[in-house]
C-alpha cells in the first residue's frame, strides 16, 4: 500500500500503489526500553494522508484510513510479529471441520458509548456490510460465508438481508458457517472489515463514518478534514494492547518530503515512510531513531497472459527474463536499500514464508538468461514493456529493470507509464496491458495462501493477468481442503516451490519500512503491514 | 497613444526618425525599399543582444539536430554497477564523465545534450502554435468587435476558465503515447488564450488610432489594415508574452513530467524531476538540466527583446 | 455602463456552460472509473460497484449526468457528493478555497506591488544599467522551474537561514504563507514587470507626456498619473487573467509546501476521477475568472478615456 505517495510532491494518489488493501496485522507485543521519564497521558502525532473513505471499518481500503480505523476498532483476533494469531475480543474461535467456527467473546468489552459488545454487534455489522445497498467497499470479504450469494447476488435483487451462515447463540457466542472449508479462516478475521459496530451506527451510518464509535484502544475525538484527526486513549479498554500514551494526532501531509522536514523540526513525532530524497541522509540525521525493517509486501512484474505475446509462452522465457534482472545491484543503488531482493512469491513475516525455493531463477546470470530465453523460443517481438503508474514512484526501478534486461539479453524493454493509478488499473481491468505490468501485493492476513491462492487461482479476486493453470488450481483446492491450518500451510509451501515451473509472475523484491520518529517518543515499533504500532508508543515528559 | 507622424513611418510613407535607410533589406514587397521589417533587420544586425542570443540559439539548434557531434556517450542505457551516482569530473570537459552520472548510471552530460531536442521542440512548437492561434483570434475579436468579438471572447473565456495545468493534465491523461506533438497540442490547446487576450486589448487601443482610420478611409482592404497597420503596432506586447511563454512552456513540460505526464523519452523536464529524488546526495542530476533549461529560456527571451526593440522604433 | 454590465453578465452564461461541459467531457473521456478505483488492486465486488455507480448516476449517458449535475447545482446549490469520502462537494470546496484564497491574494499582492514597481523603474531607465539588472532578475525568475525555485527557497530561507518555516502547518498564518506566495508569484511577477516596462518605455515618448512636461507639470505627477494610467492597460489585462491562474494553478506550490488548497484537491480529484468535485472546483474558478475579466474591461474605460462602453 505504500508508494502511492510518490517520490515527488504528489502524495495524493488515490490508493496506495502497491496494493489497495490495508491489512489487519498489528502486533501485540511492544518493547518498553526507555530510560527517560514517561508521560502516560502525553499525546503524539503521526504523519498520514487524508483517509479516502468515511471511517467505517468495512469501507476502509487504503492505509490512511485503515491506520485510524484500527486505532478505533478492535476485532476478534490480531497477529503477533511472527504471524501467529493473538485473540483480542475473542475468547476462542473453534472449529472441528474448518467449515463451522464457534466464536466466544471475552466478557466486559464495551463500545466507546458504553454499550456492551455482544455477538449481535458482530453478526449485525457483518450482515449490514455485506449488503450491496450499503456500498461498503470491502464487502466481498464476507463471500466465504454461507448465504453471502443471497445477500449480494451477482445479478438481480438480493434474496435475503442476512447471511444464513451467521447465527447468534447467546450474548457472547455466535457461529460462522462457510460455503466450503478454509483451514486458515481465523486469519482472515484479523482484517478490520470484521469489526463489530454499535447499535448507534445504524441510525446514521454516514454520520458514524465522520464520528466513529468503536471498541478499540482509542476513542474518536475530532476529524478536521485534510488537517488532522485526533483520538484519545480509551481508559475502559479491556484488550491486551491498551495504549501506553494519552492519544494520537494523525497529521495530514500531502507529501513525504514535508513530513520529514517537520519531523526534524519536531512538528510531527512518527513517520510511516520517507521520500526517496531523504533516504540517503535519514540514518545520519536521525541516528538510532531511524527505522529500517522488513514488512510483508512484494513487488512483482506480471506478464499479461491474455496478450498475443504471452499466450502459451514457454515459462523458460520468463525464467530467463527473471535471471536477467540484477536485483542485488538495483536494490542497492536505485532503490537505496529500501527493498530486499525477492527469493519467492510469499513475502517475509508471513506464516509459511520460505527463505529459499531451491531454484536459481532469482539469481542474476546474463549467460543463463540468454540461454533460457533461446530455449523457450525467444521473447515474441523481442521487446517488452512494463506498465506502471507514474504517481507511485516506480519510474526509477522500472527503468533500471528494463536496462538490466536489455543489457543481459538484448531484449528491448521500455517503461509504459500510465499517468496515475486509476489509468493503470483501468488498463489492467480492461485487459489492455500491452506486455507486462507492475503488480505489488501487501498482505491482507499473514498466511501464505494470501500471496498464492488470492493471486494465481484462475478465478481469484486478485488475478488480473489472465494466468490460468489446471495443476495450480488443483493444488489450491487440495491445500484449502487440508484438515488443519498447519497442513494447509505446508501444501501452500509446496505449491510455491512449483511456481518457477509456471512463472505466473516475476517477483522482484520485498518491501521494507524506512521511517523514523522524533526525540519526544520512544517504544516505536512497526508491524507486518508496515504501520507503526500506535498503542506501544510512549511519550517522554 | 502612438502619434501620427511616427506611425505613418510604419506604413513606409515617411522616413523613419533615426532609422537608417536600408536598401538591401528583406522586405515584404519588392517595390518598397524601406519597410518596418527592413528597418528592423537593420537594427537587429547592430544589436549585441541579438547577436549573443542568436549565437546561443544557433548552438542549441546544432545540439538539437546533431547531438552526436557533442558527445559520444549515449543517453539511454546506463551501467548501475559501474556508474551509479558517480560524481562529476568537471576538469574533463566534454567527456561522458564530465557532469557525473545519474541514478541509472547514465552520463548526465549525454542526457543534457540529447534532452535538448525535446525541450526545444516543445518550447518552439507550442509558442508558434499559441502565437499564431492566439494572435489571430485576438486580432479578429479586437478588430471586428460586436458579435464576432463576443463569440470569440466567450470561446477564449471557456478555455481560460479552466486552469492551464489542470487542462493539460487532463488532455495528456487521455493519450496513451505522449509524443512531442501530443504535448505541444495539449499545451497549445489551453495556452493560446493569454496571447489572444493581450492581442485583443492592444488591438482595441490601436484600432482607435488615426492612421487606421485613415487607411480605412482610403479604402484599404481589411486584411491589409490588419496585417500592415495594426499588427506591427500590436506586436510588442505579444512578442514579450510569447518569448516569455517559451520558457514557461518548457517549464510546464517539466512540471508535467513531474506528474508522469511529460514527454516519454529523454527530456530535461524528466531529468530535473527525477533528480529531485537524489538532491541531497547528487545535486548535479538536477543542476545541469536546470542550468541548460535556464540558458535556453534566457536565449529566447533575449532574442525576443532584441526583436521587439527593432520592431518598435518608439523604443529607441 | 449599467447596460454594458448587464450584457456582460448575460454573456457569462454561455461561458459558464461551455467550461463546465468541457471539463465534464474531458474527465469523462479519461481512462479509469472513480468507483472501480476505490478497490485498488483487488477486484472488489461487482454488486457494490454497480450500486455505487447507480447512486452517483455514473451509469447514465454523459449529457444526462451533466444536466442533472447542473440542475442540482443551480437550483439547490448542491455540488454533488465526493464518491470516495461521501462528503458533500461543498464541504470539500469550503475546506480548500479559503486556504488558496489567502495564498493567491498574498501572491497577487506581491506580484502587483513588486512587478509594477520594478517595471516602472525599468521602463523609466530603459536601456540603462537598472533596466538590464531588472531584466536579468526577471529572466532568472522565469527560467528556473517553479519546483526548483521552491526547493531552493526552502533550502536557503528555511534550512540555512532559519528565517521562515519550511512548511505551512497553519494555513491562516501569513508568515508561513509568505514563502510559498513568493514562489507562486515569481513567474507572474516577471510577466508583470516585462509588460509594465514595455508599456512605460513606449508611452514615455508619447506626445501627451511631452505636452504634460511642457505644461510644467511636476515629473512625479506626469509619471504617476498620466504615464501610469495609460501604461497599465496591458498589465491590467494580464493581472485579470492571472487571478484564476493563481487560484487554480498552484498545484505544484501547494504540494511543495504542504498547503491543503485548491491545487491539491484538483490533482486529487483528477487522479481519482472525481468528476463532480472537479467540475465544482472549476465552476468556482470560472466564476472568479469571469468576474475578474469584467472588472478588467471596466478598468479599461477608467484608464483609457478613448474606450467607451455603451
Amino acid at each position: 500500500m505504500r508508494g502511492a505517495k510518490s517520490a515527488k510532491w504528489v502524495a495524493i494518489a488515490a490508493v496506495v500503489a502497491l496494493g489497495a488493501t490495508a491489512c489487519g496485522g498489528g502486533s501485540s507485543d511492544s518493547g518498553d526500553d526507555s530510560k527517560a521519564a514517561i508521560d502516560p497521558n502525553g499525546k503524539f502525532s503521526i504523519e498520514v494522508g487524508e483517509p479516502q473513505n468515511p471511517l467505517q471499518p468495512a469501507n476502509t481500503m487504503e492505509s490512511n484510513g485503515s491506520i485510524v480505523t484500527r486505532a478505533l476498532f478492535t476485532g476478534l483476533v490480531d497477529y503477533d510479529s511472527s504471524g501467529k494469531i493473538v485473540y483480542m475480543n475473542a475468547q476462542s474461535v473453534d472449529s472441528t471441520d474448518n467449515k463451522t467456527f464457534t466464536v466466544k467473546l471475552k466478557p466486559g468489552w464495551k463500545f466507546h458509548d458504553g454499550t456492551p459488545v455482544t455477538a449481535e454487534s458482530y453478526v449485525k455489522a457483518w450482515n449490514w456490510a455485506a449488503a450491496p445497498a450499503n456500498k461498503q467497499t470491502n464487502s466481498f470479504w464476507f463471500s466465504d460465508i454461507q448465504g453471502y450469494a443471497d445477500v449480494a447476488p451477482e445479478k438481480g435483487k438480493p434474496k435475503a438481508t442476512e447471511m444464513s451462515g451467521l447465527k447468534v447463540v447467546d450474548d457472547s457466542t455466535f457461529t460462522i458457517t462457510l460455503t466450503s472449508p478454509i483451514p486458515y479462516f481465523v486469519y482472515k478475521l484479523g482484517y478490520e472489515v470484521f469489526s463489530p459496530l454499535p447499535e448507534s451506527f445504524y441510525k446514521d451510518p454516514k454520520a458514524a463514518g465522520e464520528k466513529p464509535v468503536g471498541n478499540g484502544p482509542y476513542k474518536f475525538v475530532s476529524w478536521d478534514h485534510k488537517k488532522s484527526i485526533e483520538v484519545a486513549r480509551n481508559d475502559d479498554y479491556q484488550g491486551s494492547n491498551k495504549a501506553k500514551n494519552g492519544g494520537v494526532i494523525f497529521k495530514n501531509y500531502t507529501n513525504l518530503e514535508t513530513a520529514y522536514e517537520d519531523l526534524k523540526s519536531g512538528n510531527v513525532d512518527v513517520l510511516r515512510q520517507l521520500a526517496p530524497r531523504d533516504l540517503p541522509v535519514y540514518k545520519a540525521d536521525l541516528g538510532d531513531r531511524a527505522v529500517d525493517q522488513a514488512y510483508s509486501a512484494v513487488q512483482t512484474i506480471a506478464p499479461a497472459f491474455y496478450t498475443k505475446q504471452w499466450k502459451g509462452i514457454d515459462p523458460k522465457v520468463l525464467q530467463g527474463l527473471s535471471m536477467a534482472i540484477d536485483r542485488n545491484t538495483i536494490t542497492k543503488t536505485v532503490l537505496q536499500n529500501t527493498r530486499e531482493p525477492a527469493t519467492g512469491w510469499v513475502a517475509k513475516g508471513v506464516l509459511g514464508y520460505q527463505p529459499s525455493l531451491g531454484t536459481d531463477i532469482f539469481t542474476y546470470d546474463p549467460a543463463k538468461a540468454k540461454k533460457l530465453i533461446q530455449e523457450g523460443g525467444g521473447v515474441p517481438g523481442n521487446k517488452i514493456s512494463i506498465q506502471f503508474n507514474a504517481d507511485g514512484g516506480h519510474k526509477e526501478w522500472v527503468e533500471a529493470v528494463c536496462g538490466s534486461i536489455t543489457k543481459a539479453t538484448g531484449v528491448a524493454c521500455t517503461g509504459d507509464s500510465k499517468a496515475d493509478f486509476q489509468a493503470d488499473l483501468q488498463a489492467r481491468d480492461a485487459q489492455e496491458v500491452k506486455s507486462m505490468y507492475r503488480s505489488g501485493w501487501v498482505l491482507d492476513y499473514p498466511f501464505n495462501a494470501n500471496f498464492l491462492r488470492d493471486l494465481f487461482g484462475t478465478k481469484s479476486s486478485g488475478n488480473q493477468s489472465g494466468f490460468s493453470n489446471k495443476e495450480i488450481d488443483t493444488l489450491i483446492t487440495q491445500a484449502d481442503g487440508a484438515k488443519t491450518q498447519e497442513e494447509s500451510e505446508k501444501l501452500y509451501q509446496e505449491l510455491e516451490k512449483k511456481l518457477p515451473e509456471y512463472m505466473p509472475s516475476i517477483p522482484l523484491w520485498y518491501y521494507k519500512v524506512n521511517a523514523g520518529y522524533s526525540e519526544k517518543v520512544t517504544g516505536v515499533k512497526y508491524a507486518q503491514d508496515g504501520d507503526p504500532i500506535l498503542t506501544g508508543v510512549q511519550v517522554k515528559k | 497613444m502612438p502619434d501620427v507622424t511616427k506611425t505613418d513611418v510604419k506604413t513606409g510613407r515617411v522616413d523613419p526618425v533615426g532609422g537608417a535607410p536600408e536598401v538591401t533589406a528583406t522586405v515584404t514587397k519588392p517595390e518598397k525599399t524601406r519597410s518596418l521589417w527592413g528597418d528592423a533587420w537593420a537594427d537587429l544586425r547592430r544589436s549585441w543582444i541579438f547577436i549573443v542570443s542568436s549565437v546561443m540559439i544557433f548552438f542549441l539548434l546544432l545540439i538539437t539536430f546533431f547531438p552526436g557531434w557533442f558527445t559520444s556517450a549515449q543517453p539511454i542505457l546506463g551501467d548501475l554497477s559501474k556508474h551509479y551516482l558517480q560524481k562529476p569530473k568537471l576538469g574533463d570537459v566534454g567527456s561522458a564523465d564530465w557532469l557525473g552520472y545519474d541514478q541509472q548510471g547514465r552520463s548526465v552530460y549525454a542526457r543534457v545534450i540529447y534532452g535538448t531536442r525535446a525541450s526545444v521542440a516543445v518550447g518552439f512548437g507550442t509558442t508558434i502554435l499559441v502565437t499564431v492561434v492566439g494572435s489571430l483570434v485576438g486580432m479578429i475579436a479586437g478588430y471586428f468587435g460586436g458579435l464576432v468579438d463576443s463569440i470569440l471572447s466567450r470561446l477564449t473565456d471557456v478555455f481560460f476558465g479552466i486552469p492551464f495545468l489542470l487542462g493539460t493534465m487532463v488532455v495528456l491523461n487521455s493519450f496513451p503515447e505522449r509524443t512531442t506533438w501530443v504535448v505541444i497540442g495539449a499545451l497549445g490547446f489551453f495556452g493560446w488564450t493569454q496571447i489572444s487576450r493581450v492581442m485583443r486589448g492592444a488591438v482595441i487601443t490601436t484600432k482607435q488610432a488615426d492612421y487606421v482610420q485613415a487607411a480605412k478611409a482610403l479604402g484599404a482592404s481589411t486584411p491589409r489594415i490588419m496585417f500592415r497597420h495594426i499588427l506591427p503596432n500590436t506586436m510588442a506586447p505579444v512578442i514579450v508574452v510569447a518569448t516569455i511563454s517559451l520558457g514557461v512552456y518548457i517549464a510546464a513540460e517539466a512540471t508535467l513530467s513531474f506528474l508522469g505526464l511529460g514527454l516519454s523519452g529523454v527530456s530535461w523536464g524528466n531529468d530535473i524531476s527525477d533528480g529531485g529524488a537524489s538532491i541531497r546526495v547528487a545535486q548535479w542530476i538536477m543542476l545541469y538540466p536546470s542550468i541548460m533549461l535556464s540558458i535556453t529560456v534566457l536565449a529566447f527571451i533575449m532574442l525576443g527583446e532584441a526583436v521587439r526593440n527593432a520592431l518598435d522604433p518608439k523604443m529607441r | 455602463m449599467g447596460r454594458y454590465v448587464a450584457r456582460r453578465l448575460l454573456q457569462m452564461i454561455p461561458v459558464f456552460i461551455g467550461t463546465t461541459l468541457l471539463i465534464f467531457l474531458m474527465v469523462y473521456a479519461l481512462p479509469g472509473d472513480p468507483v472501480r478505483g476505490l478497490f485498488g488492486d483487488k477486484a472488489g465486488s461487482p454488486q457494490v460497484i454497480a450500486a455505487l455507480r447507480h447512486e452517483y448516476g455514473l451509469d447514465q449517458p454523459i449529457l444526462v449526468q451533466y444536466w442533472n449535475y447542473m440542475k442540482d447545482m443551480i437550483l439547490h446549490g448542491d455540488f454533488g457528493t465526493q464518491i470516495a469520502s461521501g462528503r458533500p462537494v461543498t464541504d470539500v470546496l469550503g475546506d480548500a478555497f479559503p486556504v488558496t484564497m489567502r495564498l493567491a491574494s498574498l501572491a497577487f499582492a506581491i506580484e502587483v506591488v513588486l512587478g509594477i514597481a520594478l517595471g516602472v523603474l525599468a521602463g523609466l531607465r530603459a536601456g540603462r544599467l537598472t533596466d538590464n539588472v531588472i531584466l536579468l532578475i526577471t529572466l532568472l525568475f522565469i527560467s528556473v522551474p517553479v519546483f526548483v525555485l521552491g526547493f531552493i527557497a526552502k533550502l536557503v530561507f528555511a534550512e540555512q537561514l532559519k528565517w521562515l518555516d519550511p512548511n505551512v502547518s497553519d494555513s491562516t498564518n501569513y508568515g508561513q504563507l509568505l514563502m510559498p506566495a513568493i514562489v507562486l508569484a515569481t513567474a507572474s511577477l516577471a510577466y508583470v514587470t516585462r509588460l509594465t516596462r514595455t508599456s512605460i518605455a513606449e508611452n514615455r515618448r508619447a506626445d501627451y507626456i511631452r505636452t504634460a512636461i511642457a505644461k510644467g507639470l511636476p515629473k512625479s505627477r506626469v509619471v504617476g498619473v498620466h504615464l501610469m494610467r495609460n501604461s497599465m492597460i496591458p498589465v491590467i489585462t494580464y493581472l485579470g487573467t492571472d487571478i484564476g491562474a493563481l487560484m487554480g494553478g498552484a498545484v505544484v506550490t501547494e504540494g511543495l509546501f504542504n498547503i491543503q488548497g485548491v491545487g491539491g484537491t484538483i490533482y486529487e480529484s483528477l487522479v481519482r476521477r472525481e468528476g463532480t468535485t472537479l467540475v465544482g472546483l472549476v465552476t468556482i474558478l470560472v466564476l472568479i475568472y469571469l468576474a475578474a475579466n469584467l472588472i478588467v474591461d471596466l478598468l479599461y474605460a477608467v484608464l483609457d478615456p478613448r474606450i467607451r462602453y455603451a
